[in-house]
């Protein structure tokens, strides 16, 4: 049951006599053309998600043949306080990374917008954002070195003193927070920047002219009008931020004492160090599931799919 | 340029300003104190920790990690000095990035193509799926996609490390398909009128159109490309086969024990930088639009 190309652009109907063999070949080529990637989709995205599920409720070390062991994983996982306080931990970092990167990137969107719409402006606040997490993670990890870095020279001459911002258990966490945020910063500004775009602008005239501060502006027009871009930046800075590896991986490796142990470089040890496939994948399925009631519960909260311009 | 506020508050203005190029500076200082470090003498770091400029400015760590120094080198001798042979690492991105960029555009733009302008049946339904994946979390994925890749005897091979990223990300596809459907069908539906076959039309026609998505979403990837890390770390650690970001990673936790080599290392983050610094300054307005397109859909 070949659906007509009619509105659809190319104009099968050009072609009447052979109409019936043109359809079906239009369809064919369609499918050859989509054929590389639904390879691409099934191979590396549906299968392994299924097969993620399936190895979750199996005893696996990579050597011997997997075993059923049904809920066992899961059971595991509800006795495993390293599980839970690495959520917690996760659920820290994703607080003390998440709202700085939105005030700042709201905040600096706001000045690019009425200060200077240079490209050149922009495109400096993006380079942290363009450079490799591994990357990042050496410049911070460097510029904070407690003994020879520059941060800690600067913050010498105003008598502070040296602070192991990495190797410290109280402070190593909000420090890889901070990093994220130096890196993301410029990326959601420039989020935030393209939503103000958006607002029209006889709005902040209308309210000029009622007498409204810039400051009255902001809370009453900006904010409300730029809640589809909020949510947006919201929901997709969650998930990344929830799956944090990388700067942890180059820098404090889980340490010090578990104190940036998330629930990524977790599952991680448990595949990789442990050989631990089965609960591995049973965590990072409850990851998943999580993942989504948090992103379904803000979509909800912030109304993402409405606006309030129409 | 809101020209109301900004002409009424010049002191508004200067102060936001200030507050601007003060937060440019914080986005750029961490990288000039790499680019300082990597230009300074490795005996000169114990003095010269909150200095600007380098000090007994040098170009040996570039050529030291790059392979390039004289092996007769006494500086070489010296303690504390990582080994890393980080132009194989270089050449090793470059390959694992073409790897990728290639055949995804090619791929992302045949399907993109099928999605905005034919019609067949399931395509909503299909286009639906691709984007769901974009909600399938990395960390699901990484383990069944190892065992995949170990199963076909991939580890340590360029194969296993493009593999995932090579048939098709679901961004790429969704990008090509708004641009393409961005634009009026009607050279196509002119030369199709003409006799021409869907081949042709793609090739002929909707290639030539859109070079310029094509270059944006090219510049994009290789970006994205060749600052992985995860993946390229979970496949391929051997020397041989390892990305610029691996090999940074290793660089650094061989030096675990005693002070990591800071002037080799921040020569390494130096030269992983410039091909992104590059892009940016011949390509940077397009860079900047399309990344704010991206997230702004």
């Amino acid at each position: 049951m070949a659906i007509p190309l009619s509105e659809a652009t190319l104009p099968v109907r050009a072609a009447a006599g052979s109409r019936r063999w043109q359809i079906d070949k239009t369809a064919l080529t369609a499918y050859a053309f989509i054929a590389p990637a639904v390879f691409g989709f099934l191979i590396f995205y549906l299968v392994p998600t299924f097969r993620a599920i399936y190895i979750s409720f199996t005893d696996w070390n990579l050597m011997r043949v997997p075993k059923m062991v049904g809920l066992a994983n899961y059971d595991r996982l509800l006795h495993d306080k390293n599980f839970w306080s690495s959520m917690w931990i996760t659920l820290l970092y994703v607080l003390y990374n998440i709202p700085p990167q939105l005030v700042f990137g709201i905040v600096l969107a706001v000045l690019l917008q009425r200060i200077s719409k240079s490209v050149t402006f922009r495109s400096l606040f993006l380079v942290p954002y363009l450079l490799s997490n591994v990357i990042v993670a050496m410049l911070w990890f460097w510029t904070l070195d407690p003994i020879l870095g520059f941060g800690n020279a600067v913050l010498g001459w105003f008598g502070v003193p040296r602070i192991a911002f990495f190797n410290d258990q109280n402070l190593a966490l909000v420090t890889i927070a901070a990093v994220n945020t130096w890196r993301h910063t410029g990326f959601t500004a420039l989020l935030f920047y393209t939503g103000l775009q958006n607002i029209p602008h006889d709005v902040y005239e209308a309210a000029r002219i009622e007498g409204a501060s810039p400051m009255r502006q902001f809370w009453s027009i900006t904010l409300p009008l730029l809640r589809p871009t909020i949510a947006f930046v919201l929901v997709t800075s969650v998930i990344g931020s929830f799956q944090i590896f990388d700067t942890i991986a180059v820098t404090t490796m889980g340490g010090p004492a578990n104190a940036t142990q998330t629930i990524v470089w977790y599952v991680y040890q448990n595949a990789f160090s442990s050989s631990r496939m089965g609960y591995a994948s049973a965590m990072s399925v409850v990851l998943f599931l999580f993942l989504i009631v948090i992103s379904l519960i803000q979509m909800r909260v912030l109304r993402a799919g409405e606006s309030d311009l129409k | 340029m809101n020209t109301a506020e900004t002409s009424s508050n010049p002191w508004g203005h200067r102060i936001g300003m200030a507050v601007l190029i003060i937060l440019a500076i914080v986005s750029l200082l961490p990288i000039w104190i790499a680019v300082k470090t990597a230009f300074t003498d490795t005996g000169a770091i114990y003095t010269s920790a909150s200095s600007l400029l380098p000090k007994d400015a040098t170009l040996f760590n570039f050529q030291r990690v790059l392979g390039l120094a004289n092996p007769a080198d006494p500086r070489l001798a010296k303690s504390g000095l990582g080994k890393i042979d980080f132009l194989r690492a270089l050449l090793n991105s470059v390959i694992f990035t073409a790897m990728v960029v290639i055949p995804q555009i090619l791929f992302s733009s045949m399907a993109a193509f099928a999605f905005a302008r034919l019609k067949f049946p399931g395509r909503n339904f299909i286009f639906f799926l691709f984007i769901t994946a974009t909600m399938i979390p990395g960390a699901v994925l990484f383990i069944p996609n190892f065992i995949l890749m170990k199963e076909l005897g991939w580890l340590n091979t360029f194969q296993g490390m493009a593999a995932p990223y090579a048939l098709m990300t679901p961004f790429s596809i969704f990008f090509l398909r708004q641009m393409f459907l961005g634009t009026p069908a009607e050279l196509e539906e002119a030369a199709y009128i003409d006799g021409a076959g869907i081949m042709t039309i793609f090739f002929k026609i909707m290639l030539p159109l859109h070079t310029g998505s094509l270059a944006t979403l090219t510049i994009l990837t290789s970006i994205a490309m060749w600052n992985e890390f995860f993946w390229p770390f979970l496949i391929g650690r051997n020397p041989a086969v390892q990305v610029m970001a691996v090999a940074i990673n290793s660089f650094r936790t061989q030096s675990a024990a005693g002070t990591p080599d800071w002037t080799g290392l921040m020569a390494c983050t130096v030269l992983g930088i410039i091909p992104v610094a590059l892009l940016l300054i011949f390509f940077g307005r397009k860079v900047v639009e399309s990344i704010q397109f991206s997230g702004g859909k």
